[in-house]
């Protein structure tokens, strides 16, 4: 499922889920390939990754887990509730017609780039293409783990794949229109698909790689076709789509946002901030990335599903950027707005847990917090520096530093607790369990000894937000400890995460977060440590540890491939997986983090999708 | 004659004790330059004392993560980083102060760090940053300044136009772009070599970018020199170019720049705060006030003598600084004294 924030944006810079945009393609880390198991060779050399990161988003607020933890591997401090606390009142059965209207008022300190939901990448605006755009199929917009459901939406039904898994015939459903009052048809459909490639959508040669046709798309995008890939069948009003080989994680892939149906007249560049017609309940009205966003009702709106796209509640959604993130806290707490989408600071996380503990929702998600280690440049080209490390590092300091037990847990495992694949299980912990206990630094220390990396010098790069630096400058305090000479190198948000992905600039350890992008473990093993991932000199190389284990690689390829005849056999084999992953040790797993989502008084109906976060139209403000 | 001579020689010129001396008597006589530099010397072995107090008063590594240490109150151990239990329970919250020298007496910042340590150590690093980097200040200025005005013509507008370029950029601006290329870089001058987040880096560039504030009115002042009486009977006595910077034109410059020191030495220590404030100056695990103050930043709400107590001994360095300053340009300035400033 793609949701959210999170992952692969190889590319992206730094926000949220990133923006692709900003990315260049020129490499086809395999990141997304993960899931086109047979097409390596038709990677486009232009495909990125999500990235996942979401940084300075959830760095200070995020954290650990509660629902998800009850069955982590965070130890003593894992939590097992999700700490919620609202007492606004929500939806129970169907549509309240008495709580539609007013306006709801958003606010974040920037922008999220550019307007089209097919360059986009970003979680903040992948968040409101839940209620403007809407794909074949989508992910049910409910709260809680229903919300990983894959749903029709414009299809009217999910088909069975035929051909071997390699063939879709979607129906299309009838009598819907783009807010612009126009038809939405077959037609569109083909074009929509064609435009994945002509916008160079960032995971254009990721996640839709395997369909037929996709690789002369990729070579040559302006004059993309998808021949053969998708079909349009005016009289039955179906749509085909062919692939390469069976992917098992196909729907998912259709289900986000750069997947979304638009008109066949849309722009075959990036629309920018001109808004692109809309089926949802809503539309864009005006867009300016340096005050605010508006979102009206789409009057050619008529709900086909409840649960692809519910009509929404609030008559207009104004998204308003350029306060800082103190001020919106303040602004949420006296009322004048009614959400931030931006982490509230660690300093004030205090006052809003305790004074307006009734507005305050926490939410587990699917990621982690981790430390990529390269493993072709000293001193963690050792396996036994690479161990050291997960041997030292204590992560409960690094979930003090993201705010408490309340809001991030410790992790062992690259596959976050809850998470597809998953098992409880924890190689670096002392004492030992299958959960996180703590640090063994004398460990640590004599393998350090052992590799002969004692004294050399080791740069941690980090982001330049509060909570990455104090990770950053805890885990230099950690590899002194244990015999390095270690700094700290702390790059702007907008850079970083492009800059550890590309080996050129040597960086040797680095502190970054993942996001799940849909729920399967290949998004997160397969996307960050599979071979493909890796590609030398390049931006867009997810794989920062640069690490590839034909052995693992062909372990990881076995599991896509049983994903099409069992996701539960191939979970066991992600779950095997991530162990061998963990003893090679390419990374430390460090953290899994939680949302903290702060609504103003009054503001009610709150629900969380564990895919796309809060439901913004369902909000109520009357 | 006879009598005439005797007159002379038996009257005040006997008591008159020289440039050097008279300027410290004056400087003596001012009641606020000394003031200052008692506050100085105060602050300066404070810091000096940073080992002592860290290592022999609150036995705590004043550069090491302490994430989750503790501390005693009544003998009952504490967590450094309290872990918040009211409400929904979110939130960490370092040690307040505790007034208690031996015991976080300024609080604990994020890392669970005593900030009374890093306050003092990194008091010697903004000290030691802002004072060696006005030496080298003054003297490239000097050397400039006392060359570009002596010797006049096209090395006249050759170092001229060098620093209206420097000065062309906005100091900060200027700082701040070369501390961003060279910070995290490491840097290679013939033999020596500065790795990245050298405290040396901070120091060079902070010398370089003010040269054109002290040269300028140097050079001004050679040139009005080389204009002087005693420079032109001392050529037409047929003094080379070399005994005449060294005899003639450095001893009459050398007041100005020493002025000049304690003022820059203020200026400098803002700038290497504001530069470490911003992640490109000191780098961490060290300290300076600058550092502390961008630690302290995320704990305004929370802890705000983090933020403050840097800031304040920042602001009171600078004042005292700029104060003696004032003393010693009363004191060596001729005219001021004719002014009766002293």
């Amino acid at each position: 499922m793609p949701a959210v924030a999170q992952c692969s944006d190889v590319g992206n810079d730094s926000v949220p889920m990133h923006r692709a945009s900003s990315i260049s393609v020129a490499h086809i880390p395999r990141a997304c390939q993960v899931h086109v198991v047979t097409i390596e060779s038709l990677r486009p050399a232009d495909w990125t990754p999500m990235k996942l990161h979401r940084l300075a988003a959830m760095s200070m607020a995020a954290t650990l887990a509660l629902g998800l933890t009850a069955c982590s591997s965070g130890g003593s401090t894992t939590p097992t509730d999700s700490a919620s606390a609202s007492t606004a009142p929500t939806a129970t059965a169907g549509y309240q017609a008495e709580h539609a209207g007013g306006t709801v008022t958003l606010l974040a300190k920037g922008a999220g780039g550019t307007l089209d939901p097919k360059v986009n990448y970003t979680l903040q605006y992948w968040q409101l293409f839940q209620a403007t755009y809407d794909g074949l199929t989508g992910f049910k917009k409910v709260n809680g783990e229903d919300s990983f459901t894959v749903v029709p939406d414009l299809a009217e039904s999910i088909p069975e794949a035929t051909n071997g898994g390699k063939t879709y015939v979607f129906p299309l459903r009838k009598g819907i229109k783009f807010s612009d009052g126009t038809d939405v048809t077959v037609d569109d459909v083909v074009a929509s698909f064609q435009r994945i490639f002509k916008v160079s959508s960032p995971t254009a040669g990721g996640f839709y790689a395997g369909i037929v046709g996709a690789d002369l798309c990729l070579t040559t995008p302006a004059t993309c076709t998808l021949d053969g890939g998708v079909v349009a069948d005016k009289t039955a009003n179906t749509v085909t789509i062919n692939l390469i080989a069976p992917d098992p994680e196909f729907l998912y892939k259709l289900s986000v946002p750069h997947a979304a149906i638009n008109p066949k007249s849309a722009p075959v560049t990036d629309a920018g901030n001109a808004p692109i017609p809309t089926t949802g309940p809503y539309m864009f009205k005006s867009y300016d990335p340096n005050t605010s966003l508006v979102m009206v009702r789409n009057p050619n709106f008529t709900e086909w599903s409840t649960d692809a796209q519910p009509k929404g509640y609030p008559d207009e959604i104004d998204y308003k950027f350029g306060l800082t993130v103190e001020a919106s806290v303040t602004a949420v707490e006296n009322g004048q707005a009614n959400w931030l989408y931006d982490p509230p600071p660690a300093d004030r996380l205090a006052e809003i847990g305790t004074k307006y503990a009734p507005q305050v929702h926490v939410e587990p998600l699917t990621a982690y917090w981790y430390a990529p280690m390269n493993v072709n440049i000293p001193p963690f080209n050792n396996l036994q520096a690479r161990q050291a490390v997960n041997w030292a590092v204590d992560r409960n300091s690094i979930v003090q530093l993201l705010g408490g037990p309340k809001l991030a847990a410790p992790v062992c495992t690259l596959l976050p607790p809850g998470f597809p694949g998953h098992v409880d299980d924890c190689q670096y912990t002392n004492p030992a369990g299958t959960t996180w206990q703590g640090p063994d630094l004398a460990k640590a220390k004599q393998l350090v000894l052992d590799s002969g990396t004692a004294g050399q010098s080791v740069a941690i790069v980090v982001t330049d937000d509060e909570v990455n630096k104090a990770v950053g400058e805890y885990m230099q305090s950690v590899l002194n400890s244990i015999g390095y000479k270690a700094t700290v190198k702390a790059i702007s948000n907008n850079i970083q995460f492009t800059y550890i992905q590309n080996s050129n600039n040597k960086v040797q350890i680095s502190v970054t977060q993942w996001y799940q992008d849909y729920p399967a473990a290949s998004d997160f093993l397969n996307v960050l440590l599979g071979c493909a991932s890796f590609t030398p000199g390049s931006d867009s190389s997810i794989n920062m540890s640069g690490y590839c284990d034909k052995t693992i690689q062909a372990q990881m390829d076995d599991a896509l491939t049983t994903e099409q005849t069992s996701m539960d056999d191939a979970n066991v084999k992600w779950a095997a997986i991530d162990k061998a992953l963990m003893t090679a040790s390419p990374q430390a797993p460090l953290i899994t983090p939680q949302l903290v989502n702060f609504l103003s008084a009054g503001t009610g109906n709150y629900q969380f999708s564990k895919q796309f976060y809060m439901l913004v139209d369902q909000l109520w403000v009357k | 004659m006879n009598t005439s001579k005797t007159d002379i020689s038996s009257t005040p010129a006997t008591q008159y004790a020289g440039p050097w001396r008279t300027a410290w008597r004056d400087v003596r006589r001012n009641k606020v330059a000394v003031g200052s530099l008692v506050v100085l010397f105060i602050i300066i072995a404070a810091c000096l004392a940073a080992p002592w107090y860290a290592d022999h008063v609150m036995h705590l590594d004043a550069f090491s993560s302490n994430i989750n240490g503790t501390y005693l109150v009544n003998g009952v151990p504490k967590p450094v980083l309290e872990t918040s239990t009211s409400g929904l329970g979110l939130g960490v919250n370092p040690i307040g102060p505790t007034w208690d020298p031996a015991n976080f007496f300024l609080g604990a910042d994020n890392q669970g760090r005593d900030v009374m340590s890093r306050l003092l150590y990194g008091g010697r690093n903004s000290l030691m940053i802002g004072f060696v980097s006005a030496v080298i200040c003054c003297v490239l200025a000097g050397l400039v300044g006392v060359v570009a005005g002596y010797f006049g013509g096209g090395l006249d507008a050759v170092l001229s136009r060098g620093l209206d370029v420097l000065w062309a950029f906005p100091v900060y601006l200027l700082a701040i772009c070369l501390s961003v290329v060279l910070i995290n870089a490491t840097l290679d001058i013939g033999p020596i070599t500065l790795t990245s987040g050298s405290i040396i880096l901070p120091i060079l560039i902070i010398g370089v970018i003010y040269v054109p504030y002290v040269a300028r009115p140097i050079r001004g002042q050679t040139m009005s020199l080389r204009e002087r009486e005693f420079v032109q009977a001392s050529v037409g006595a047929g003094a080379t170019d070399a005994r005449l910077l060294r005899r003639e034109i450095l001893p009459n410059v050398l007041p100005t720049l020493i002025v000049f020191l304690p003022l820059m030495t203020a200026i400098n220590m803002l700038t290497e705060s504001a530069l470490s404030f911003l992640s490109i100056g000191v780098q961490p695990p060290d300290a300076s006030w600058g550092t502390v103050i961008n630690d302290g930043v995320g704990l305004l709400y929370t802890r705000p003598m983090v933020a403050i107590a840097p800031g304040v001994m920042l602001a009171i360095t600078a004042v005292a600084l700029n104060l003696f300053g004032d003393g010693i340009r009363d004191a060596l300035d001729p005219k001021a004294r004719l002014r009766g400033a002293v």
